[in-house]
């Protein structure tokens, strides 16, 4: 039976604020569907003519090709401090940075406690994949205890490595932030719930409350040795047992 | 001797820190570097390295933690590149006025924005007065000998300063070339344990890098500049020494190819100067009288041992991956500082190119023989050219400089 398109209802498609430029990322990993989901919600906002997206290094480097709207593409880890230089000087903008786990929490801790403490009117979305993607699979300050990489081939050894370093939780010790949470996308009800709190991270920049910042739990299939699934199930049973879901701070 | 096995040169430059017995390595990854530090972790984990290695949160850090285990006495090493180099400013001049022997391998790469992963020199070069000491190899072999000898040159009670072997980016670091390494016996006989300092000493308390007067200040810098000094001596000291065990030229202040009755030389750094070498082998074979300068120490500057080599040539053209904006190459022009005041000198054509990767290959050091030529020909030419720029959007070209 031929198919008439026309009378078809469209139940899915891609956000208007998203490019049609390929993703550059391997398969199975989340940072694509956060993309999507960042996209969706400048669409639903109708904020793409005044947001501007800051895209750090790590694997979403390239990250300004996918959005249609303004980006700036910065120095490792200083994404919060350029976010902050860019809404202080523009106030009517939508300042949002993307940040890897690496970026975020280890070469630019300063800048992001800071940022924070001083409650900055900007959402950032920290991609937390317990592993230094783009440059080959190094240990992260948020890997897993016992989890090989390639600077700890025998497994993070807590005596010399530390422990994974939850930095929501210590944002969420701040008076300033207005909203700090923990998400993750392994199902389709988490990618329903990290959609409602990007929303809502972007929502209250808009509304002029302040600091608002979105973790959430990435796969890294290519240098956890995994299949897609597996990181998936991983992320479920394991590191939500590290980094437990949920919100820390809801001050809006 | 031992044959070699293929490598790249940041595995070579591991295997360095093995044989030298480095105590404390304190890094953070960064590409073209990271395969440094990923073998460094494995020797470690596998026991075949006895040494602390640590993966701290930035570069600033990383040398921070290396000066700081340096100045217990034991011998400590780092490696980065590019943007992470520039990270550790502020700690470099530290280093290096501190007077700490770290020894730092440097995976030459084009700096940001716009961002590029290749290779080019402007990151070592930016750190040219920071105080320290900078080798540059030109093959992966370079890469394991210079380590070696760094740690030597940097020890020793005459210099007493930290040393930054650099390796070009993707060109070495991700090229595999058959590389000797030698048995640990071998190189015990060539580089002893660190010798003793009294720095910090429990038994004899005190405090290092303080606060001082105005006239006590240049007192340190005077002294760092004699160090600096006395490395010409030790460099060449300790490039014959390994020239002596190894059977192998891979140090040394200079490296001269067929330059004594060369009208025309190139002068370069690092693996560009061995390009320029096949380069220069080609030209000979038909009849043409052109040699080559490979610059291993880039500071400190053998500025009387290049005006010496230069004193019979017509035509100098040195090649610079790297530009001081509003001034110039920065070889080109210490090889001029070099020659000032010498009755027998060449001209000085300053070239310019292969920055973030691109190439320094036949075709851009063809043109460069046939700028020479001309300005041999007491023709009219340029003094400095920039190799590969196009025109621009707005159909300008590129400036030319007088
Ligand atoms: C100053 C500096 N140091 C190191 C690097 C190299 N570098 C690029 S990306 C990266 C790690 C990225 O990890 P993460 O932020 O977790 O993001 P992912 O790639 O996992 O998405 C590093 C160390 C750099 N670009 N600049």
């Amino acid at each position: 039976m031929p198919v008439d398109v026309a009378r078809m209802t469209k139940v899915f498609e891609r956000p208007k604020s998203l490019t049609e430029a390929r993703y550059t990322y391997c398969p199975g990993c989340h940072h694509g569907v956060i993309t999507r989901i960042i996209g969706q919600t400048i669409d639903e906002l109708g904020i793409a003519e005044r947001t501007v997206g800051i895209a750090p290094v790590g694997c979403s480097v390239f990250a300004y090709l996918w959005y249609r709207c303004d980006a700036v593409q910065v120095a490792h880890g200083r994404a919060s401090a350029v976010a902050t230089g860019i809404k202080r000087a523009r106030p009517d903008l939508v300042v949002f940075s993307y940040q890897g786990d690496g970026d975020f929490a280890s070469i630019g801790t300063a800048e992001s406690l800071h940022a924070a403490n001083r409650g900055e009117n900007i959402t950032v979305i920290f991609v937390n994949n317990q592993i230094y993607g783009m440059t080959g699979g190094e240990m992260a300050p948020t890997t897993l205890v016992h989890q090989k990489t390639t600077t700890t081939p025998d497994g993070r050894d807590p005596a010399t490595c530390g422990y994974p370093i939850r930095f929501s939780e210590i944002i969420a010790t701040l008076d300033a932030p207005v909203y700090v949470t923990r998400q993750a996308l392994y199902d389709t009800r988490r990618i329903q719930d990290c959609t409602k709190a990007v929303k809502k991270a972007f929502q209250n920049q808009v509304d002029g409350k302040g600091y608002s910042l979105v973790e959430i739990l990435s796969t890294c299939p290519t240098n956890w040795r995994m299949s897609p699934t597996q990181a998936n199930e991983h992320v479920a049973n394991v590191v939500t047992q590290v980094f437990p879901l949920g919100d820390l701070v809801d001050r809006g | 001797m031992t044959s070699g096995r293929n490598m790249t040169a940041t595995s070579a430059v591991a295997y360095a820190a093995r044989l030298a017995q480095v105590d404390v390595v304190a890094a953070y990854p960064i590409t073209p570097q990271t395969r440094i530090i990923e073998a460094i972790a494995k020797f470690v984990a596998d026991g075949e390295m006895k040494a602390q290695f640590v993966q701290v949160e930035s570069e600033h850090s990383a040398l921070a933690a290396t000066i700081a285990a340096s100045s217990n006495g034991v011998r400590a090493f780092t490696a980065t590149s590019s943007q992470g180099l520039l990270y550790m400013h502020e700690m470099m001049h530290w280093a290096a006025s501190a007077r700490v022997p770290i020894v730092m391998a440097n995976v030459n790469r084009a700096v940001a924005p716009p961002w590029n992963i290749y290779g080019d020199h402007q990151d070592a070069i930016s750190q040219r007065d920071t105080g320290w000491l900078q080798l540059f190899a030109e093959t992966n072999q370079h890469a394991l000998d210079m380590t070696l000898q760094a740690f030597r040159i940097a020890e020793d009670p005459r210099v007493q300063l930290p040393v930054m072997v650099n390796l070009d980016g993707f060109t070495l670091s991700h090229t595999y070339e058959p590389v000797v390494v030698p048995e640990p016996e071998v190189v015990n006989r060539f580089l002893a344990p660190r010798p003793a300092v009294d720095w910090l000493d429990v038994e004899h308390p005190k405090t290092i890098n303080g606060v001082v007067s105005p006239e006590h200040y240049i007192q340190f810098r005077a002294l760092q500049k004699d160090a600096a000094r006395r490395a010409l001596v030790v460099i060449e000291e300790v490039g014959e020494a390994f020239a002596e065990q190894f059977c192998r030229d891979s140090g040394g202040l200079l490296s001269l190819e067929q330059v004594s009755d060369a009208e025309i030389v190139f002068v370069a750094l690092g693996s560009a100067a061995s390009t320029i070498r096949s380069m220069v082998r080609a030209w000979r074979s038909v009849g043409r009288k052109v040699g080559v300068i490979s610059v291993r120490s880039y500071r400190p500057f053998p500025d009387a041992k290049m005006a010496e080599a230069l004193a019979g040539a017509r035509v100098a053209v040195v090649w610079d991956r790297a530009y001081s904006f509003g001034c110039g190459g920065p070889l080109a022009g210490e090889v001029k500082g070099a020659l000032y005041g010498r009755e027998s000198r060449p001209v000085v054509l300053s070239a310019v190119g292969g920055f973030g990767g691109a190439p320094v290959g036949p075709t851009e050091l063809e043109k460069a023989l046939e700028w020479a030529d001309a300005s041999m020909q007491g023709r009219p030419v340029p003094l400095e050219t920039w190799f590969g720029v196009k025109a621009y959007r707005d159909g300008r070209t590129p400036d030319g400089k007088e």
